[in-house]
């Protein structure tokens, strides 16, 4: 947008709360950059948060995730729900580059008014675990119902991420998986909707029948997350998905479990903002004199490599 | 120069060697990258998309069939440094100065920079419609991204 200059955050907090799309864009920038701007950031908006319903959508790559969740927005915006996407896409490991392409499948859908911001993951350690969440809690604070956040369920990183949600919604295809598969441990255990896409594909019941197997299997709560088809290249299974999201939301609301979800969502982010804090100490510590002698050290065996961590541990808390 | 290796790009930082600076310091250079109307031919957009995600921009992919107000949405809420606009099909002189103009008209500060075939003759045009840079098929990577940067740092 315009030059780089210290436009005062709430200032444009004030001018994205009125629908400024550019002011919303550039705060989006500092909550994904971190450091002490998306601090100043957070302590603004976080009074305002607690409004908007935040769907998490995950799962493989190519299952189709970017086209539902545009399909869902436009058929929310069509109920009078404002929506907002983070589509997180991951970064290049060697460049720190990243090709975001999300926004391909969801323009063609969504009304020109919808706001999209499309997120790498840029590698940082923990980066994305604070970036997501303060993000989030713009989009939260300028008044949309509804926030989805879009990430490849593959790492730990977007596993976090999905979970920082008050709803999971995880997308597979026909032909993902059998039954066994069903029941290993991972990403199916978060959700709270599980989405058949593709449906028009062979298979679509199999699948079906394979997580209700699995769910049959499960320990479950009082809510139990319904499967739902949805072809959504052709707009099929969206109104399904959109009721049950939104049933999901008031269950949350009527049973208690909201502010559970949201003490979750809290330690996750407390604990990851103290790890980013300790990791970045740490790194410092090993810089100094003292930490090069440790390295030493333990990488000449004149000490174990426990024992070097615990004096650099002990260093590191004395400075903190 | 599809096979061209990106040797001027900068080294992403690793992690584990960051120091104590303010990780927005490091915040990479992000692009939107489109094609505008009917223009169908996207594999020199592909490539140019790989060669600056190889050189650690964040590329936003919006490919085929943009209008401009799509990319000026779509560079308002990436809020993104640079926009990249791919033509291959001779529309250069009607399509980039309305592009300029849009990004102008919004009030944004963004550079509009095409790729793709320019006549000689028409880049001086283009240059003086507003257009920051012109890279005709040929371009060296490392020229891409000394272009493009230096667009963004108004260079």
């Amino acid at each position: 947008m315009s030059p780089r200059v210290d436009v005062p955050i709430a200032d444009l907090f004030e001018r994205a709360r009125t629908g400024e799309r550019r002011a919303l864009g550039r705060l989006l920038s500092f909550a994904e950059a971190g450091g002490s701007r998306a601090d100043e950031l957070t302590d603004l908006v976080h009074p305002h948060t607690g409004g908007a319903h935040v769907v998490g959508i995950t799962g493989a790559p190519g299952a189709g995730k970017s086209t539902l969740t545009g399909q869902l927005v436009a058929h929310a915006d069509d109920a009078g729900m404002r929506c907002a996407v983070l589509a997180v896409d991951p970064s290049s490991p060697l460049s720190g580059g990243a090709i975001l392409g999300d926004r391909i499948r969801m323009d063609p859908v969504v009304r020109p008014g919808a706001f999209i911001r499309s997120m790498a993951t840029r590698g940082h350690g923990g980066g994305l675990s604070l970036a997501v969440p303060a993000a989030i809690r713009v989009l939260d604070a300028v008044g949309f119902d509804r926030v989805v956040v879009e990430t490849v369920g593959v790492g730990q990183i977007e596993i976090d991420v999905a979970s920082a949600a008050d709803t999971v919604v995880v997308v597979v295809t026909p032909g993902w998986g059998d039954a066994v598969q069903a029941n290993k441990a991972g990403l199916l255990e978060l959700a709270d909707v599980l989405v058949v896409n593709k449906a028009d594909r062979p298979g679509a019941d199999d699948s079906r029948r394979d997580l209700e197997l699995m769910l049959d299997l499960t320990v479950l709560g009082a809510w139990r997350p319904p499967i739902v088809l949805t072809t959504a290249t052709e707009a099929r299974g969206i109104g399904e998905l959109h009721g049950t999201l939104v049933a999901h939301r008031s269950f949350l609301g009527d049973s208690g479990t909201l502010p559970d979800r949201r003490r979750r969502r809290a330690r996750h982010e407390l604990v990851t903002r103290v790890e980013v804090l300790l990791a970045r100490l740490t790194r410092s510590q090993v810089a100094t004199p003292d930490g090069l002698a440790l390295l030493d050290a333990v990488a000449e065996r004149r000490t174990t490599p426990s024992a070097a961590a615990d004096s650099l541990l002990h260093a590191v808390i004395a400075r903190a | 120069m599809t096979g061209a290796s990106v040797t001027g790009a900068e080294p992403s930082p690793d992690p584990t060697e960051a120091t104590d600076a303010e990780p927005s310091d490091l915040t990479p250079i992000r692009i939107v990258l489109a094609k505008l109307g009917l223009d169908g031919h996207d594999r020199g957009i592909k490539v140019v998309a790989r060669l600056m995600r190889d050189a650690g921009f964040e590329v936003v992919y919006l490919g085929l069939r943009q209008t401009v107000d799509m990319v000026v949405a779509a560079v308002e809420q990436e809020d993104a440094d640079a926009i990249g606009i791919s033509m291959l099909n001779g529309g250069h002189l009607t399509l980039a100065p309305r592009m300029v103009e849009a990004v102008r008209t919004a009030g944004l500060d963004v550079p509009v920079i095409i790729g793709g075939i320019v006549p000689d003759a028409d880049i001086a045009k283009l240059l003086e419609a507003g257009v920051a840079a012109v890279l005709t098929p040929g371009t060296p990577a490392e020229e891409l991204v000394r272009v493009v940067r230096g667009a963004v740092s108004g260079a």
